[in-house]
């Protein structure tokens, strides 16, 4: 990288000026760099656009809904027995009742709309994943940087607690653990809130998923801490909190939004598989997951219900995954160093 | 010249100072089953506006010394005074008020700035840290620190990996200034520098030992950096100062043979012998084999697994670092079988390792 004559110019007075070395345009941050080098990145572009499509569905669901003159809960196809087979409950029309009416078609038995479930089957997912996804991005930062700065008994302890709740089953975990958290706060004979389940399920979701980050940032705090700069703040004074923040957490901006990309798709699915076996989000309250459960008691009459989640979720979880590898692609190492 | 005549107030004085690295290990239970014996039993003093030189192989201490003097390693036993305030295990809070004055400069110039931080962040941190509020504002100061150094004020707002290495290291230099220390402990600071900057790092610190007075404990590997920098010399060896004294004594009257294999080993005779003595004819020691390790130090005198001169009485009795006969005022040397002071060439040279010959 550095020549010769750059360094005998560098090490003069101060000519570096108008273009720093190595070509790079000159007062730009590491952060901008990065973003930079992803803009130019077609697929990451692309994904991101994806994903932002993805959220904003979930937000604009309400919108949608009253755009598109239907709701999720009424059941269409009872009201208008025109919609449904009488013997079988399967949609009148081919292709699972699609029309000019029904984009997506109706949802077989029931009636009710597909394309309006889905809107809202995202948004319940989405938020799920989302609230499971910053929790847990939260503590895997707070555990992980304590652990890795704190070093000695206490990273001890933290590891060795991270080391069972990794060992754990997960996917039988959930199941098993669900109805347990269920019943322990609700009487079984009552109706449990869809409040609650949503909560108890981003607890468990959030409770089993941080550890990953945690450990991936405490390893990255064992570096960090003994680079010089870290001394040289502890020489001018600076407490331990305003090194965590100033100087380390910075750094480490870069794995914390990498691993967050990857874990929101991995618990949008987690929490897509936890409605399909049940224990999830119960109804009436619309969900991605659950359609599929839906869907796969109908895929021979009528594939078309399990079609539209379907193809939904497989581009969600490409579309971050290949948003996250291309935010891991634009983070050059020569920069971050 | 802010040295006035005569002995300067010592600023820093260090007795027995010791840091031994605990070795953990064991099963099931880690225990302490060893030490590194980094740093064991050193004596020195820095006097205000003067600059110490500390010397000595690589691992043999001199970076573990530099950090317990500037508190960032808590020392096992010894004590280290500043200014006549015991600061030996003082911990953050009661360190404050002198934290600002003892600052540091570090040996890696990719390390030792924080990538994220611009510059200005760098350099005015220490301000902010101890609520300093230079008249005309941090930013008006940071820009004043940066001409000082020798970079462009308008680079306040680059980012450290926009430098060459020369020229992060005089923002750590200006970094150190942001406090106006009366001590810097320099670690290295040009050992990882390319050979045609390190000459130019080092005059701008003598500049600023000259005009700012600032006193300063310059560590260096080899004998030639520290030369045209310090008053006083001391030569470290595995954890201890085998010879100390004033610049002259050091380069043209040294007595330990480790002071003498390292003298041997600058580079260019020329920048040793300029003065006086005739410099065609110089001695040359190559010491065989590697620095012993500090978790097992040789008995008696460190130094006599690779001493040319080493006898029985030094496997058996450490020598203590005294004013031995022949040395001038304030040179002590540890060595039972001293060498003449003098660096003449000797009869034939001492070659002790024949790959390296
Ligand atoms: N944090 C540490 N833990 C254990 N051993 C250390 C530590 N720091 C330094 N050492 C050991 O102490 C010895 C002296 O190291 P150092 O002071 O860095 O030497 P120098 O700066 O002279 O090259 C070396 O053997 C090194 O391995
Ligand atoms: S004491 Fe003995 S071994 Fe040590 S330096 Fe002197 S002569 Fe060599
Ligand atoms: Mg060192």
């Amino acid at each position: 990288m550095t020549t010769p004559s750059q360094l005998t110019v560098a090490g003069k007075t101060a000519p570096a000026g108008e273009d720093g070395p190595g070509g790079q345009p000159a007062g730009l941050s590491p952060r901008q760099l990065m973003w930079r080098r992803f803009k130019r990145d077609r697929t990451g572009v692309i994904s991101a656009c994806v994903v932002l499509f993805f959220f904003a569905v979930a937000v604009l669901a309400p919108v949608i809904s009253s755009l598109y003159g239907k709701d999720p809960y009424t059941t269409y196809g009872l009201d208008r027995p025109e919609l449904l087979d009488p013997l079988t409950g399967y949609p009148m029309k081919p292709n699972g009742g699609i029309d000019g009416e029904f984009w997506f078609g109706i949802e077989p038995k029931l009636g009710r709309d597909v394309l309006t479930q889905l809107v809202y089957g995202i948004r319940t997912s989405l938020l799920i994943g989302l609230a499971a996804t910053l929790l847990s991005t939260l503590t895997g930062i707070v555990i992980g940087v304590v652990a890795g700065y704190l070093g000695g008994r206490t990273d001890y302890f933290l590891g060795r607690l991270i080391d069972l709740l990794l060992s754990f089953p997960q996917q039988l975990f959930f199941v098993a653990f669900m109805p347990v958290v269920t019943a322990l706060f609700v009487s079984p004979q009552k109706e449990t809130p869809t409040y609650f389940r949503v909560t108890a399920l981003v607890t468990v979701l959030w409770l089993l998923g941080w550890m990953q980050l945690a450990r991936l940032l405490r390893g990255q705090v064992l570096s960090l801490r003994e680079r010089e700069f870290v001394e040289a703040a502890k020489v001018t004074g600076a407490s331990p909190w305003r090194i965590v923040r100033k100087e380390l957490l910075p750094n480490l901006g870069t794995p914390i939004l990498v691993q967050s990309t990857l874990m929101l798709p991995n618990f949008v699915t987690t929490e897509a598989a936890l409605s399909f076996l049940g224990v999830g989000v119960v109804e009436p309250t619309p969900d991605w997951g659950r359609m599929f459960a839906k869907g796969a008691n109908f895929y021979e009459g009528d594939i078309t219900y399990m079609f539209f989640p379907g193809i939904a979720m497989v581009i969600f979880v490409v579309a971050f995954n290949l948003l996250g590898d291309s935010v891991r692609d634009a983070m050059d190492p020569k920069t971050t160093r | 010249m802010s040295i006035e005549s005569g002995t300067p107030e010592p600023l820093l004085v260090a007795e027995k100072l010791t840091k031994h690295f605990p070795i953990m290990g064991g099963f099931p239970f880690r225990r302490k089953v060893g030490a590194v014996q980094a740093v064991d039993g050193i004596d020195l003093t820095v006097h205000a506006g003067t600059s110490f030189g500390l010397v000595g192989e690589s691992g043999c201490g001199k970076s573990t010394t530099g950090r317990l003097l500037t508190r960032l390693l808590e020392p096992t036993a010894g004590q280290i005074t500043y200014r006549g305030r015991d600061i030996t295990h003082a911990d953050r809070k009661q360190l404050a008020p002198v934290r600002s004055e003892i600052q540091m400069i570090f040996q890696d110039p990719y390390s030792s700035l924080n990538p994220r931080q611009t510059v200005g962040t760098i350099i005015s941190g220490p301000m902010e840290i101890n609520g300093i509020r230079p008249p005309g504002g941090r930013e008006a100061r940071v820009r004043e620190l940066l001409e000082t150094v020798g970079l462009n004020p308008e680079h306040y707002n680059r980012f450290p990996h926009e430098f060459s290495g020369g020229q992060r290291q005089r923002i750590g230099v200006a970094r150190a200034l942001a406090l106006e220390p009366r001590l810097i402990v320099a670690d290295e600071p040009v050992s990882a520098l390319d050979v045609s900057i390190q000459a130019q790092v080092v005059n701008l610190l003598q500049q600023l030992q000259r005009e700012l007075g600032i006193a300063f404990l310059f560590i260096a590997h080899d004998l030639a950096v520290v030369r045209h920098f310090s008053q006083r010399v001391a030569v470290m060896y595995l954890g201890k100062i085998v010879e100390v004294g004033d610049r002259d004594s050091i380069y043209h009257r040294p007595r330990h043979p480790y002071t003498h294999a390292l003298l041997s080993a600058v580079p260019d005779a020329a920048v040793v012998m300029a003065d006086d003595s005739p410099a065609a004819h110089r001695e040359r020691i190559r010491l065989a084999g590697d620095v012993p390790s500090p978790i097992a130090p040789p008995s008696g005198c460190r130094f006599r697994t690779r001493c040319w001169k080493a006898q029985d009485k030094c496997a058996t009795e450490e020598p203590p670092l005294l004013r031995i006969e022949g040395n001038r005022e304030g040179h002590l040397s540890a060595c039972h079988f001293p060498e003449a002071p003098t660096t003449e060439a000797r009869d034939q040279d001492i070659v002790l390792d024949p790959a390296l010959s």
